[in-house]
């Protein structure tokens, strides 16, 4: 094996008004031919323009201020435009993190596929055409004769990802950067997408960066892993020594994000009246029917958690709840009391009762408006408090959110960070002193061990004040931390429900079979594994298609 | 022919020292990446810019009146237009020395990101105000007072025609020229700020409404801003401005009264439809969600949640607003249907004096007198545009 | 393709409804005029006779409703009604003055007129600021850039009759290359109705130019931003190739929008420039007819105007369907 990419003390800036400030901060690294490295790291990490700037590429307002990039001997920092242009594409291919962004819409898949090979002069359109289908068959896309003659908005996500690996594979590169190639997709169409690219990543023995931000999904990938932190590199290592043994407390803290789980409570008594009982809830918007007949009880001081993939109907449920879509069949009840359909026939205290935690923490905070004034409305509108009592009311809730209230009472949202932010969404729903609240995808918009974080003062704050959730969630991590009932959803309908213990352990729903064996999990072996259990006609859409 | 000829052989020539340069850069820097990697296109536009920049200099120093005493008109515009942007730097940047030394922390840190041509803008515009509101002090005479000698030429030497009393002259029934350009900042901008405010409340109210409640009001206001949008703005208020005459008959404030009204209407439309998309924008957010759930009623949606997170939008569209609104007040006037005599005026100082653009050869000055209170349109609205680019480009940078 | 014609058919059909209601408006607006046209025709001192002769030769006595299906019922034939102030001309001179009274017949030759201007105008206008758009879009936050952004935002600011008269004061007098005033007459050549035609034409084409111009950088920048062009200079295609394959098919839809919206700028700016050069256009028409408020001219104008925007609005929309190929082929 020879050396490939050779990354010595590399320093890159970006600019922000007129000033330029550290994204990379003197990394190194080296790539044999055929090797897969593994770059992990939270956002902001540095991930992405580090993968760049090993094709010799800086996106613009960034820049490459120090250091060396060399691909097979090339400097590419010193390398002409013309130079450059010859490598990209032909020896150093890019898989972007979205396909349906990366794909023209005005060419077909296929005439996209053969530019570079055409242009390159490697092949030609003819020969490409046919290397094409043959590529496709192998990534096991669906039709493959068919498929490259479509547009790309005429082709579903995962395999708009797939086609986009063989459009790099197109001109048998030695390097493919792979950035996020699956964050986008839903776990059973990712598992499909991890399989195809690393079988066709090994019968070419083509060398590969493979960035992400998920640990599980790296170790299936990777031979060696670089952990990243803010720009700098944090520790480098070969995938198996990397997860058993990790030296830094960075990393160390990452791994262990994964094993937070909560004890299980005691099943509530059957007698027990639900906080919320959702009874035979169908929903439409429109005309277009999106739940169906969906039922579930949420008891005192539990956790439901609600998973199913995006389209489920998952959050069409918590807007059901709410009373932001009156359901078209059924009831909602809330302590035995029938709710009002609407929102706006609901009574203050109905409304107080039920309160909402937000995913985006961004969208959730209005922007203009105090730390103070934000959990101060609630405090005021319900419980009547002013001046001196709500100023001390609020900032007990903040201490009760582990911010210190002097620092953050008079700072505006976007002077918080992710997490923070996310924290005074929780502080506002417990300004209201409600008894029920709805947790929407809290925790995916943020890094992991934010999450985990936010997962802790959640589980704490339920165990203190004795609070119901519902927890919309696609993560089966989470689930497995926090929840005590699951209900899993697809397409509307409930398909399984039940305590988590009975979850976890087999046999179960086919589709909660599926779901549950393709979130993927630490050990490296699980891809080869799994694939060797069911076979590769039975992970994926491929599988959900059998069932229905 | 010649002339196209002339201009052919210029292109081909500069073509060629920009190839010429981009060689040269490359041979004498040792290909370095600036030239190396240098379009052609660029290499052309810099022979071709530099180029321009010699041809103006010499130009600015040829002289200003020929050997046969005929002043050269051309040099004598072109020196006022390179002194006038001259000082219009200097004074732009001076003002921003000043902004950033004087004035609290918020303001100091505003005028340090300010680009030259935002803070000309905001200069024009504190100037504008500053001769609008104190028109009657600065202004020599009366807007409608009326002296014995008409027709007096600008320049105020009595040799040519003109009178020290009245340094830009007199109209053809004695008014001064000076006085009316200083009362017309009064009463053009005066009445564009008006009718812009009013157009605000009124497209920016119901867009806002209709944003929020959306359902029939939202489709039935919508339905009806895009019939009138539907024909052109300047042609509407015409027709309108016909009707309005009719019903002012010989009362000429009323007539006034009336374009407020009207170019406000029509341009409360534009405002309704930037509102309830800004409207729009805020209300499918989370924050509104929660305020919605935990009860909130619709005054307190659209003061305290909504309208705080569209005042930079917004305050840029007022600008807009009003340079539109400026200008087609302007139009009228200058068509003769906008402000009405005697209130001196911009537009209509145009219409009035267009002619005095033929003596151009012998007299700049009196050819200048038009393109003055002309200029004086433009260099608000410019000012105004100025400030507003540089707002969108900010808003816009911040969400990058 | 058959989404595509039912989308193109909904938009017609909504095109033809607002123009239906624009004149709904058109007319109720005409119809709030205080008093009586005959009077104001006649004058003062006319007999009530004459007055209520006139009022029947106008059809002035019967309801509004009536009289707008019989207005628009003739305005679709092409009949616009007659000019109250040649009809009044006509009258005080007795017999037939050989004057053509019918708006229609006054109209004509003016649109025509227009049309031409209009048409010089574009022609000058798209290439050009289609390509300095583009060429500020690639080179964006260079000096060019921030040269043509001052210069088109001053261009934009100003009102057409400065940019008239500057234009005129260089090029018509201190330098008498183009002719200052538009006397454009029947019989002309090609050549000498261009020449006439070209000062007012230049004049817009500068507020033009700036608008499209701008907006095309816009639509481009927007543009090059997408992954699909950073993943076409990824694949190591030359800046040119990555031009003309990658970001042009896209550009199509936002390009032609913009061009057909200042094309419908274009109609409000040629009532100003073609005072300014007294072109013998339809704008002109309308302003002089607003001025002695002859109803039946302006209310024509107004629609044809409003016709024209509302059509080139309409073209834009369906264009650009035509230009999506997500409608094109769809799934």
């Amino acid at each position: 094996m020879s050396r490939l990419v050779e990354i010595r003390d590399l320093w890159i800036e970006g600019r922000s008004d007129e000033t330029w400030s550290p994204i990379i901060n003197g990394v190194s690294l080296s790539l044999d031919q055929g090797e897969v490295l593994g770059l992990i790291g939270e956002s902001g990490a540095g991930k992405s323009t580090l993968g760049l700037a090993a094709m010799g590429f800086t996106r613009d307002g960034v820049r490459i201020s120090k250091g060396a990039v060399e691909f097979d001997g090339i400097d590419l920092i010193s390398a002409s435009a013309a130079k450059k242009r010859e490598l990209l594409g032909k020896r150093i291919a890019y898989v972007a993190q979205s396909a349906a962004a990366s794909f023209n819409p005005a060419h077909k898949l296929i005439d996209q596929h053969t530019e570079g090979p055409v242009q390159h002069g490697v092949m030609s359109r003819a020969e490409s055409v046919e290397d094409a289908i043959e590529l496709y068959r192998r990534l096991r896309l669906p039709n493959p004769e068919e498929i490259g003659f479509r547009y790309p908005h005429q082709v579903s996500g995962g395999q708009l990802q797939r086609a986009m690996t063989a459009m790099a594979m197109s001109c048998r590169p030695d390097l493919i950067i792979f950035d996020e190639p699956t964050t986008a997709l839903d776990v059973t169409t990712q598992i499909e997408v991890l399989a195809s690219i690393r079988d066709i990543v090994d019968q070419f023995n083509t060398a590969a960066i493979y960035i992400t931000h998920d640990l599980a999904v790296v170790a299936q990938m990777a031979d060696k892993i670089k952990v990243l932190l803010k720009g700098d590199e944090v520790e480098e290592a070969d995938t198996r020594t990397m997860l058993s043994q990790p030296k830094e407390d960075y990393t160390k803290s990452l791994w262990a994000v994964r094993a937070f789980e909560r004890p299980q409570k005691p099943a509530v008594h059957t007698s027990a009246t639900p906080v919320v009982s959702v009874q035979n809830v169908s929903a439409a918007y429109g005309k277009i029917p999106v739940l169906h007949d969906v039922s579930f009880d949420i008891h005192e001081g539990r956790t439901v958690a609600v998973v199913g993939e995006s389209g489920s109907g998952k959050s069409t449920t918590a807007r059901c709840i709410t009373g932001l879509l009156p359901p078209t069949q059924g009831v909602i009840q809330f302590d035995g009391q029938s709710l009002p359909a609407s929102y706006k026939q609901r009574n203050k205290d109905q409304l107080r009762q039920a309160q909402m935690i937000y995913q985006m923490a961004d969208t959730a905070l209005n922007p203009r408006k105090t730390i103070g004034e934000i959990i101060g409305r609630p405090v005021q509108f319900y419980m009547g408090l002013t001046g001196k009592q709500k100023r001390r009311r609020v900032e007990e809730l903040l201490e009760e959110i582990e911010l210190p209230a002097a620092e953050y009472l008079n700072r505006l949202p976007s002077e918080l960070s992710g997490g923070q932010k996310q924290r005074i969404g929780i502080a506002r729903a417990l300004a209201a002193e409600p008894k029920f609240i709805i947790c929407d995808e809290v925790t995916s918009a943020l890094d992991q061990l934010v999450a985990e974080g936010i997962l802790k003062l959640l589980a704490r704050l339920q165990d203190d004040l004795k609070l119901s959730y519902m927890f919309i969630t696609h993560d089966l991590a989470t689930v497995k931390a926090i929840a005590d009932e699951v209900v899993v959803m697809k397409e509307g309908e409930v398909v399984e429900q039940g305590p988590k213990r009975e979850m976890f352990i087999p046999p179960h729903h086919p589709y909660t079979d599926l779901l549950l064996s393709s979130v993927p999990e630490m050990d490296p072996d699980w891809l080869t594994n799994l694939l060797d259990e069911r076979g590769v006609d039975n992970i994926g859409d491929a599988a959900v298609d059998k069932m229905s | 022919m010649s002339t196209l000829l002339t201009l052919a052989l210029l292109l081909v020539g500069i073509a060629a020292s920009g190839w010429v340069l981009r060689f040269a850069g490359q041979k004498a820097t040792g290909n370095a990446p600036t030239f190396r990697d240098m379009p052609f296109a660029v290499a052309f536009g810099y022979v071709l810019g530099a180029c321009l920049l010699l041809f103006s200099v010499w130009y600015f120093f040829q002289p200003t009146v020929t050997e046969a005493g005929v002043p050269n008109a051309g040099v004598v515009f072109f020196r006022w237009a390179v002194q006038f942007f001259i000082i219009a730097t200097i004074a732009a940047y001076l003002f921003r020395v000043l902004g950033r030394s004087v004035g609290t922390a918020w303001s100091k840190k505003l005028f340090r990101q300010m680009p030259l041509t935002a803070s000309f803008g905001v200069l024009v515009v504190i100037l504008y105000a500053f001769t609008a509101i104190f028109a009657g002090w600065l202004a020599p005479h009366g807007q409608e007072e009326i002296f014995t000698r008409v027709n007096v030429l600008p320049g105020g030497n009595a040799a040519t025609g003109g009178d020290p009393l009245h340094p830009l002259g007199t109209d053809q029934i004695g008014r001064d020229l000076l006085s009316r350009l200083i009362y017309g900042a009064q009463n053009t901008v005066g009445i564009a700020f008006v009718t812009a405010c009013l157009a605000f409340f009124l497209g920016g109210s119901l867009g806002f409404l209709a944003a929020t409640l959306q359902g029939w009001l939202d489709q039935v206001l919508s339905r009806a801003v895009d019939v009138l949008m539907a024909i052109p703005s300047l042609i509407f208020a015409l027709l309108l401005m016909t009707i309005a005459s009719a019903w002012a008959g010989s009362e000429r404030w009323l007539l006034t009264v009336y374009m407020i009204i009207i170019i406000a209407v029509i341009d409360s439309t534009r405002v309704f439809r930037l509102a309830r998309a800004v409207g729009l924008n805020i209300v499918v957010m989370d924050y509104i969600e929660a305020a919605k759930l935990r009860g909130e009623g619709l005054s307190y949606l659209i003061f305290k949640e909504i309208l705080p997170n569209a005042t930079a939008p917004l305050l840029a569209e007022f600008g807009l607003r009003f340079c539109f609104v400026f200008l087609t007040i302007a139009s009228l006037s200058f068509l003769g249907v906008g402000i009405q005599p005697p209130l001196a005026d911009w537009g209509t100082m145009v219409r009035d004096s267009a002619q005095f653009i033929n003596f151009a050869a012998f007299s700049p000055l009196t050819a200048a007198l038009p393109l003055l209170a002309a200029g004086a349109i433009a260099l608000l609205t410019v000012g105004v545009n100025f400030v507003v680019d540089w707002m969108l480009h900010r808003s816009s940078g911040l969400k990058e | 393709m058959q989404s595509v014609i039912r989308i193109i058919l909904q938009r017609l059909a909504l095109g033809l409804l607002t123009l239906f209601v624009v004149s709904i408006v058109i007319f109720t607006a005409v119809n709030m005029l205080p008093g009586d046209f005959a009077e104001a025709i006649l004058g003062q001192g006319a007999t009530p006779e004459a007055v209520a002769s006139i009022r029947r030769d106008l059809g002035l006595d019967q309801p509004p409703i009536t009289r707008y299906f019989q207005w628009l019922g003739g305005a679709l034939q092409g009949d616009l009604g007659n000019s109250f102030a040649q009809a009044n001309f006509a009258s005080f001179a007795g017999a037939d003055t050989g004057v053509s009274t019918t708006v229609a017949q006054q109209i004509a030759p003016r649109f025509e007129n227009t049309m031409f201007l209009a048409a010089v105008t574009a022609f000058i206008a798209v290439p050009v600021s289609l390509t300095l758009g583009i060429l500020a879009a690639l080179f964006r936050n260079s000096v060019f850039d921030r040269a043509t952004n001052v210069t088109t935002l001053t261009s934009i600011s100003s009102p057409e009759f400065f940019l008239a008269y500057v234009l005129i004061l260089f090029l018509a007098v201190l330098n008498p290359v183009l002719p200052s005033l538009s006397n454009i007459f029947d019989g002309m050549s090609f050549g000498e109705r261009l020449e006439k035609t070209l000062l007012p034409a230049l004049t817009l084409t500068l507020v033009v130019t700036a608008h499209m111009m701008r907006m095309t950088r816009a639509a481009i920048i927007n543009l090059l931003a997408s992954p699909y062009i950073e993943m076409a200079r990824l694949k190591g295609m030359s800046p040119m190739r990555v031009i003309v394959k990658h970001a042009l098919p896209n550009a199509l839809a936002p390009i032609i929008n913009v061009i057909a919206l200042n094309l419908a700028y274009l109609i409000t700016g040629v009532v100003v420039v073609e005072v300014v050069f007294v072109y013998p256009g339809i704008g002109q028409l309308f302003v002089d007819s607003v001025k002695i408020r002859d109803i039946p001219v302006v209310q024509a104008c107004c629609l044809i105007f409003a016709a024209a925007y509302i059509l080139l609005n309409l073209l834009a929309d369906i264009l650009s369907i035509l230009s999506n190929p997500r409608l094109r082929h769809p799934k």
